[in-house]
């Protein structure tokens, strides 16, 4: 199929982006790496009358560190995620998810804003947000405001941003000595979405868990909080009770749809799974 | 590892080479032609408008807003082109009592499947294509949808169309009598009932098509994305009323076809009689989600099948009763009966017994059309009796290899035939296992999985033995009413630079036909390869032909070849002996020189022989008749069909918490006679596996209650992938048929003939430590939880 006939615009600016979208209505699309916006267009599942394309504003580009916190560009590539020594070192889950992201070409392309914008349930770096405790930088004609992660993925592809409003750069607190945090996920196929995913990042100091995060891909309309198994394994050791304890408590963190392929007490059983391995993996390197 | 050549043994001898593919440069480098690159003068686009209901009347079509649309140059709808082209039915004669609703290009009345091209539309460009069949308004009147296969056997079931007067499309029998009595009496009956899913071909290029009318000459000339040029130049005629020597069907590039591009798509026929309407070249692709809905499917089986055993393990009988759902009619012209009617012959084929009961049911529904793809019918029946076999291994408390060793048809019993009335010229499966184990190691791996369950990890072992059917007579199609021809045909020329060109009626669609043709020709004339060009595809400049399709490229387009050379290399020799005032008997030719045969001394130049006979035929006797062009054909004789062997085995990594299966390594052992090209036979062996993995782990198309595919996209329809892929090991047995001079036999369905089978005793022996059996492929995670208990 081919794409319905559109507009183009390729400001420079935040600024010029958000007037281009402004001045086009509501039937305007902001593109940058095209990886999700390029196939629907050409499925006509969306068909905008007007592209605004922030490939080219410098501003969105970029990681750095500025303090207790790093600064990732919204037009930052999965690829530079993947790659990038600031990202090792001061984001080590972002790292370990980035491999996980589809495939080579598509990293290469893919942006990390436009992910996070798009918010797939499906997607590893939106569900990460929530393990690293991300703040989004969002733009619009009011001025620019900061929504943690755990604020910003409110629906099915809904977020914080509002209709005319660009993400512009995430946020993301730097890892402290004592953190530790793994990924893994279940795919078909690498590269394919997984059936379940999960990202694990545990502050432990000691021989004792004191603030855990564990964020799920894959099992819900949004990247979800695993909250109740956090609470299990907060001020314990990580022994295998509280292994076990966390696995259980998934029950009533996770209520997975039906599918045709995945019953729900398959993705919850693969869940428990895929957390009791992270888990242990920590544990084991601990 | 080729056996000894014989006649076949000269100098500078190219079968048994792996000569790299000419063309294959060519194709890296981007400049490959295929129809999508084809751009024509005035061409126009089409877009199809698709059924978006499993059943429907059609009750009106509003196309008036849309032929005001920029760039539409036509709408067209069924009574449009069934003004042009007559009506087709999928049906043979030899499958006494088949029956299928005739079908036109796009539907007049009820529309049949989910994606049934409904409505043409003709642009300048495809996108404004695309946005005036947005604007054309269908109403439809939705009608009971035949989804399941017991819905549709069920007395007075709703039909799936409307024509036929029930969903039974083809049934038939096989029964060598006495078979309950075997049964009653046996020591052992091991049963199971199979599913087998749907699944599709995905060829890397997809369909493509694009007719040109000439109103003017009254010609047409089709580029067309097919396997088999010549069939589709008779059908056009036929159907559309041209004179076939005014139909040109040209297949240039084509990337993969695997059977898929061999059938009449509506669509197909649709851009003929659209070209026509318009005066003008029309082009149509096949965009991905098109392909889902409208490529055939093929497999779709229900197989309910039990074997008797002796005491000590020796197969005594099968009865088998196979239940196949093929769509709302039989695919035209081949039908889509062929692949049941194989898996019910092919069952149990490598072993030795001699009491066999099987019933067919193919049946209507309301989905895409099944027919055959790579392997028809083979992985069925491979896999039914490879897991009885190990069923009844595991009953007798017999080794799986142990088992087949007892019962596989020994290698000096040949000839024989199967107790479903195949006949076996010579076959090898004893020396294939006894290959196979060594080569896998396979005591070593027994060794290493008893060792490794005391760990936790749980591997298994998967072992098929298969016989795949190639080089098919007339028995196959011809028989049965079908223009399709068995034989096939090749004009060879030496050019007036002694160069050869060879045009033959075997086509090309990446696997390598036009290499193993420009051997077998080289190395039977005596010259360099290099020197060869092989020209296919096109039915203007080749001879008519049966092309390429079950596996009888080699076998026949290689005998074919083969033939013409000796016969030009005749005339050559003629010619120059003529020159050299010797005998052509003392002269042979050897990188393309004529030599002395005896002492190889060099005599004149195969350039020289050319220059002289086209530029200075006055210095030739008057009475020399050897010319330097041949044209030859050759058919089968002998065998019906040249069967072929060989046995594979998998090994395989169960996750038995996740139910997540990585296949560790795969071995297949294949006799295909004469081996031409080991490369491209080692390559051929290695995708058909590959596409077998598939089947037993990845590919199916899932329909919804109301006969809608619900993964009908590449992110939901998976493909097996290189990472998921293991290391694929390939050894050799070689028993040429002695049909043919060359002895070569197909080997393009080897792979996939068996690969499934091995990959579910393989996880089914995986799993035996928890009592836990599967017999549906494809073995998802899903369905291996639940085998497990897990879920």
């Amino acid at each position: 199929m081919k794409a319905r006939a559109f507009s183009y615009v390729c400001p420079a600016t935040v600024a010029e982006a958000l007037d281009a979208f402004a001045a086009a209505g509501s039937e305007a699309s902001f593109i940058a790496g095209g990886q999700s916006l390029v196939p629907a267009l050409a499925l006509r599942l969306q068909a905008p009358e007007c592209l605004v394309d922030i490939g080219r504003i410098a501003e969105l580009r970029g990681i750095s560190q500025d303090g207790e916190w790093l600064r990732l560009g919204a037009l930052t590539r999965h690829v530079e995620v993947h790659d990038h020594p600031l990202i090792a070192a001061c984001a080590p889950l972002l790292a370990l998810a980035a491999p996980f992201v589809a495939h080579p070409a598509i990293r290469n392309r893919g942006t990390l804003g436009g992910s996070i914008a798009l918010a797939d349930p499906a997607s590893e770096f939106p569900a990460m947000m929530l393990a690293v405790a991300a703040e989004m930088e969002i733009a619009g004609p009011a001025g620019r405001r900061r929504v943690p992660a755990t604020d910003f993925f409110q629906d099915l592809y809904q977020t914080a941003i509002e209709p005319g409003e660009l993400l512009v750069a995430i946020h993301i607190p730097v890892a402290r000595p004592g953190h530790r945090c793994a990924f893994d996920e279940f795919a078909r196929r690498r590269g394919d979405y997984a059936i379940v995913g999960c990202g694990v990042m545990l502050a432990l100091p000691a021989d004792v868990v004191n603030e855990a995060r564990i964020a799920f891909l894959s099992v819900g309309s949004t990247p979800l909080r695993a909250r109740a198994a956090e609470a299990a394994l907060n001020g314990r050791p990580l022994d295998a009770a509280a292994i076990r304890d966390a696995q259980a408590a998934l029950a009533s963190d996770l209520d997975p749809a039906d599918d045709e392929q995945v019953p729900a007490a398959m993705r919850l059983h693969l869940a428990r799974v895929l957390l009791g391995r992270l888990l242990g993996k920590i544990a084991a390197a601990a | 590892m080729n056996a000894p050549l014989g006649a076949l043994d000269r100098p500078n001898s190219y079968i048994g080479r792996s000569v790299s593919r000419p063309n294959a440069a060519r194709l890296l480098a981007g400049r490959g032609r295929y129809v999508t690159d084809l751009v024509l003068l005035r061409m126009l686009h089409v877009a199809f408008l698709r059924s978006p209901y499993a059943h429907a009347r059609i009750v009106s079509i509003d196309a008036e807003a849309a032929r005001a649309m920029p760039g539409v140059r036509l709408v067209a709808t069924g009574p449009d082109l069934a003004r042009l082209c007559t009506p087709w039915t999928g049906t043979l004669d030899h499958f006494k009592g088949m029956k299928s609703a005739p079908q036109l290009p796009l539907p007049i009345e009820e529309v049949l499947w989910s994606g049934q091209a409904v409505v043409a539309i003709v642009a300048e460009t495809r996108a404004q294509a695309e946005d005036a069949a947005e604007a054309v308004t269908v109403a439809f009147e939705e009608l009971p949808a035949v989804v399941e296969v017991d819905h549709a056997r069920a007395p007075g079931a709703d039909r799936a169309a409307l024509a036929v007067a029930d969903n039974l499309c083809f049934g038939s029998r096989l029964d060598t009598g006495g078979i309950d009595g075997v049964f009653a009496d046996a020591a052992h009956v091991v049963e199971e009932e199979f599913h087998f899913g749907r699944h599709t071909a995905v060829t890397l290029e997809p369909r493509a098509i694009l007719a040109d009318w000439d109103p003017s000459e009254g010609k047409l000339t089709v580029h067309h994305a097919t396997q088999t040029p010549y069939q589709f130049q008779d059908l056009y005629s036929r159907h559309y009323g041209i004179p076939e020597a005014s139909v040109r069907v040209v297949a240039p590039d084509i990337g993969g076809s695997f059977g898929m591009k061999l059938h009449v798509y509506p669509e197909d026929m649709a851009v003929v009689g659209l070209s026509m309407l318009c005066g003008r070249p029309v082009k149509y692709v096949a965009d991905r989600i098109e392909a889902f809905v409208s490529d055939i499917h093929a497999r779709d089986h229900r197989v309910r099948a039990r074997m008797a055993l002796d005491d000590d393990g020796t197969i005594l009988a099968m009865d088998v009763d196979d239940v196949t759902a093929i769509g709302a009619f039989s695919t035209y012209p081949r039908t889509s009966a062929v692949e049941g009617n194989q898996v019910i012959r092919l069952m149990g084929a490598p072993y030795r017994f001699h009491s066999y009961r099987a019933e067919l049911s193919v049946v209507f529904q309301n989905k895409v059309q099944t027919s055959q793809y790579r392997a028809v019918g083979h992985p069925i029946a491979c896999a039914v009796t490879e897991r009885l076999v190990d069923l009844a291994a595991a009953k007798v408390g017999l080794d799986p290899v142990a088992m087949r060793e007892r019962n596989l048809i020994a290698d000096d019993a040949y000839p024989c035939a199967s107790p479903t009335g195949y006949q076996f010229e010579a076959l090898s499966h004893q020396a294939s296992l006894a290959k196979l184990k060594a080569m896998m190691d396979y005591d070593g791996l027994r060794a290493e999985q008893a060792a490794l369950r005391q760990r936790g990890i749980h591997r298994g072992i998967g072992i098929a033995s298969f016989v795949e059917i190639s080089n098919p007579s007339p028995a196959f199609y011809g028989i049965g009413g079908a223009r399709i021809s068995a034989q096939d045909g090749a004009i060879l020329t030496v050019t007036p630079s002694g160069e050869v060109r060879c045009q033959i009626s075997v086509t090309e669609q990446g696997q390598g036909t036009e290499t193993i043709v420009g051997q077998v020709v080289a190395d039977q004339l005596g010259v360099p390869r290099e020197r060869v060009r092989v020209i296919t595809g096109d039915t203007e400049t080749t001879p008519h032909g049966g092309a390429t399709w079950a596996c009888r490229g080699a076998g026949i387009g290689g005998e074919t070849a083969l033939q013409a050379a000796r016969k030009l290399r005749g005339n050559v020799l003629a010619i120059a002996a003529s020159i050299l005032q010797a005998q052509a008997g003392e002269l042979d030719m050897r990188d393309g020189v004529v030599v002395d045969a005896a002492s190889g001394t060099e005599r004149v130049s195969l350039s020289e022989v050319a220059r002289i006979a086209y530029f200075r035929s006055d210095t030739l006797p008057r009475d020399l008749s050897a010319q330097l062009s041949v044209a030859h054909h050759h058919a089968p004789q002998g065998y019906p069909f040249a069967f072929t062997n060989g046995v594979q085995g998998c090994h395989v990594e169960l996750d038995v918490e996740t139910g997540f299966v990585k296949i560790l390594k795969h071995w297949v052992v294949e006799d295909c006679g004469r081996i031409i090209n080991p490369l491209l036979v080692d390559e051929q062996v290695r995708g058909g596996v590959v596409q077998g993995l598939g089947a037993a782990f990845f590919e199916e198309c899932r329909y919804d209650e109301n006969g809608q595919l619900t993964n009908g996209s590449l992110a939901d329809y998976l493909v097996p992938m290189a990472c998921e892929m293991p290391d694929i090991v390939v050894g050799h047995i070689e028993t040429p048929t002695a049909d043919t001079e060359l002895g070569a036999k197909g080997c393009g369905e080897a792979g996939t003939a068996a690969a499934s089978a091995a990959a579910l005793n393989a996880v089914n022996d995986a799993m035996s430590p928890f009592g836990a059996r599967i017999a549906q492929i494809p073995m998802t995670p899903a369905r291996l939880l639940k085998a497990l208990g897990t879920i």
